[in-house]
């Protein structure tokens, strides 16, 4: 069964529409890549899902209608990384990604062996272990980013959301981050990531969603989305395009109109 | 960043309760600390129990319950807003209530019937967040709460400052500007059972807000998709405030300064986590009420120096050295 099914969902902002029409379906081992220009639609598909934006249409959680699930057991199914990454207080990295098991603590229970477990798990995936007494608002832009996504993880969700994880994150640790999102996909969850960087989505992604003017244009395997044309009509851009046989590669080139 | 958060809170317990004994004891009639602690308990010497159950006891008892409640509630704001600079008078709930204490006094009702002036004070509180929670909406953002707050803050002073300009009698205006600098002299037992209530529930409601605090440090969208209901976290912060800090501005009248700098101070001290910041504040805020009613009977005995005078006289540079020091940090 797939853990999110989107079927004819719309979201209007006033009188201008943002989505409509959007079906899609999410099931377990896959890692989405959420693509499409600015303005696309992609952080408000993301948002209807967690019911920070109002929409019509239908939206299931590994099968349950979304707007009806009680808020702490939809958290346990779905875990969000925000675009949003201002931390408000000094808190220490480690104390940061504990709050990830928020939705699995009681209100006086303190975190148990098993909470320990994942949040440990969580800061080693990021490479977090030699930052864990500083305090997040210290870190650098990048080591910011690690930490919020451990956060994310901490959360244990079957499913994970992540809008423009890869921002703000060198090479490297972009490359690391994109790794860690598909051996998360392959241990049997589903990650569905927006990402801006087509060279990663391409390479990285088991499918990959198109974006443009609030409906899905394309939807299928990175090779089958990425087309010439499409970047064309939907980007603007000219890009190279190779299959070699560590997978896909794609290199924009030249933006053939602005805006 | 060891935790400390655990000692720290009970440290601040002990030196509450020192400073409430200290409170206690602090007075014009010199009485000795065995017999007038004994005299509370037996009642034997008449004369001695009186002053000490009558006029010390709703005294300290209220200097505690009111540093508790701004202390609490400036914590509360401060993690709901994310900001370090809100304070409860922020939200409109003070200077609502001091309008409610201004018309008790205004109309002469607070003559006829002592206790009109908490009560109108009380229900300027209510109606003060009825107005914020209607203009902010549910669920909105931190802005509108604010600015709401500083509507119904700006239309409060100044309808007090009408009240002023139009009191039939020098002594009337008089008797409203001493309320409006806050002070806990001569308040009775009838006090403390009327504020208690209020204190009680909305510091309840205040604590129960720690994991969401905590939570929304990572900012609204990110707790709400962790199962915090951010709409509600809003009602209870606001209401919960509004409960204590109008309780308190009714019985004691505006006391500034202790909402801000509590939590400024103990912040650092509990490793900046919200939800170790509200019994902190809450203790540290009774601690420094505690302290500076205590001073201001030994600094000026029979000047009836005001509460919300001295603590304003202390918060503001102290407020200027923090300013100063972020200043440092940030170079």
């Amino acid at each position: 069964m797939s853990l999110l099914k989107l079927t004819d969902l719309g979201v209007s902002l006033g009188p201008r529409p943002i989505l409509h029409g959007i079906d899609l379906s999410v099931s377990r081992g896959e890692l989405v890549g959420l693509i499409g220009p600015n303005g696309a639609g992609k952080s408000t598909l993301i948002r209807s899902v967690f019911g920070l934006v109002p929409s019509v249409g239908e939206i299931a959680i590994d099968g349950r209608p979304a707007r009806r699930l009680p808020l702490r057991e939809r958290a346990r199914l779905v875990a969000l990384l925000p675009q949003e990454r201002e931390i408000g207080w000094a808190i220490s990295v480690e104390k940061l990604v504990a709050l990830g098991r928020t939705p699995h603590t009681g209100f006086f229970a303190a975190a148990g062996a098993h909470d320990r477990a994942v949040v440990e798990r969580a800061i080693r995936r990021m490479e977090l272990d030699a930052l864990r007494q500083r305090p997040v608002t210290e870190l650098s832009g990048g080591e910011k980013a690690r930490v919020l996504i451990a956060r994310a993880l901490a959360q244990d969700a079957p499913l994970l959301i992540a809008d423009e994880p890869t921002a703000g994150l060198d090479p490297a640790h972009q490359i690391a981050l994109m790794q860690s999102l598909a051996d998360i996909a392959a241990d049997g969850s589903a990650v569905i990531a927006s990402l801006h960087d087509l060279g990663l989505a391409a390479r990285w992604c088991t499918r990959l969603v198109l974006l443009d003017k609030g409906r899905i244009v394309a939807d299928g395997p990175p090779g089958e989305v990425l087309t010439a044309e499409r970047l064309r009509s939907v980007y603007g851009i000219e890009a190279h395009i190779e299959q070699t046989p560590q997978g896909l590669v794609l290199q924009p080139m030249a933006a053939t109109r602005q805006g | 960043m060891k935790d400390r958060a655990g000692p720290l809170i009970l440290c601040l317990a002990v030196l509450t309760l020192l400073l409430f004994l200290l409170s206690m004891l602090t007075g014009p009639a010199a009485l000795d600390i065995g017999t007038s602690l004994s005299a509370i308990v037996t009642g034997n010497d008449e004369a001695i129990a009186l002053v000490m159950r009558e006029i010390r006891l709703p005294r300290a008892l209220l200097g505690l319950m009111i540093g508790a409640s701004l202390g609490l509630s400036g914590a509360a704001l401060q993690g709901h807003l994310r900001n370090p600079l809100a304070e409860p008078a922020l939200l409109g709930v003070s200077a609502s209530a001091s309008l409610g204490a201004v018309i008790a006094l205004y109309t002469g009702l607070s003559l006829v019937f002592p206790l009109a002036l908490p009560l109108m004070a009380l229900v300027g509180a209510g109606l003060a967040v009825l107005v914020v929670q209607a203009l902010a909406g549910r669920g909105s953002g931190t802005l509108t709460i604010i600015l709401a707050g500083i509507a119904v803050s700006s239309f409060a002073a100044a309808m007090t400052s009408l009240a002023l300009n139009l009191s039939p009698n020098p002594f009337a205006a008089m008797e409203i500007v001493y309320w409006l600098l806050g002070s806990l002299t001569d308040r009775s037992m009838l006090h403390v059972q009327l504020s208690a209530p209020f204190m009680l529930l909305g510091c309840l409601m205040l604590l129960g807000l720690g994991r969401s605090l905590d939570a929304l440090t990572l900012g609204p969208d990110a707790a709400a998709s962790m199962g915090i209901d951010t709409g509600r976290v809003q009602f209870v912060a606001v209401a919960g405030t509004a409960l204590a800090v109008g309780a308190a501005t009714a019985v004691a009248g505006a006391i500034g300064f202790v909402g801000l700098v509590v939590p400024h101070i103990l912040r650092p001290l509990v490793g900046s986590q919200p939800s170790r910041l509200l019994p902190a504040s809450a203790l540290g805020g009774a601690s420094m009420l505690l302290l500076a009613d205590v001073l201001v009977r030994v600094i000026a005995p029979g000047k009836d120096l005001k509460l919300g005078v001295l603590t304003a006289l202390v918060g503001a540079p102290f407020f200027l050295w923090l300013v100063f020091r972020t200043r440092r940090a940030m170079l």
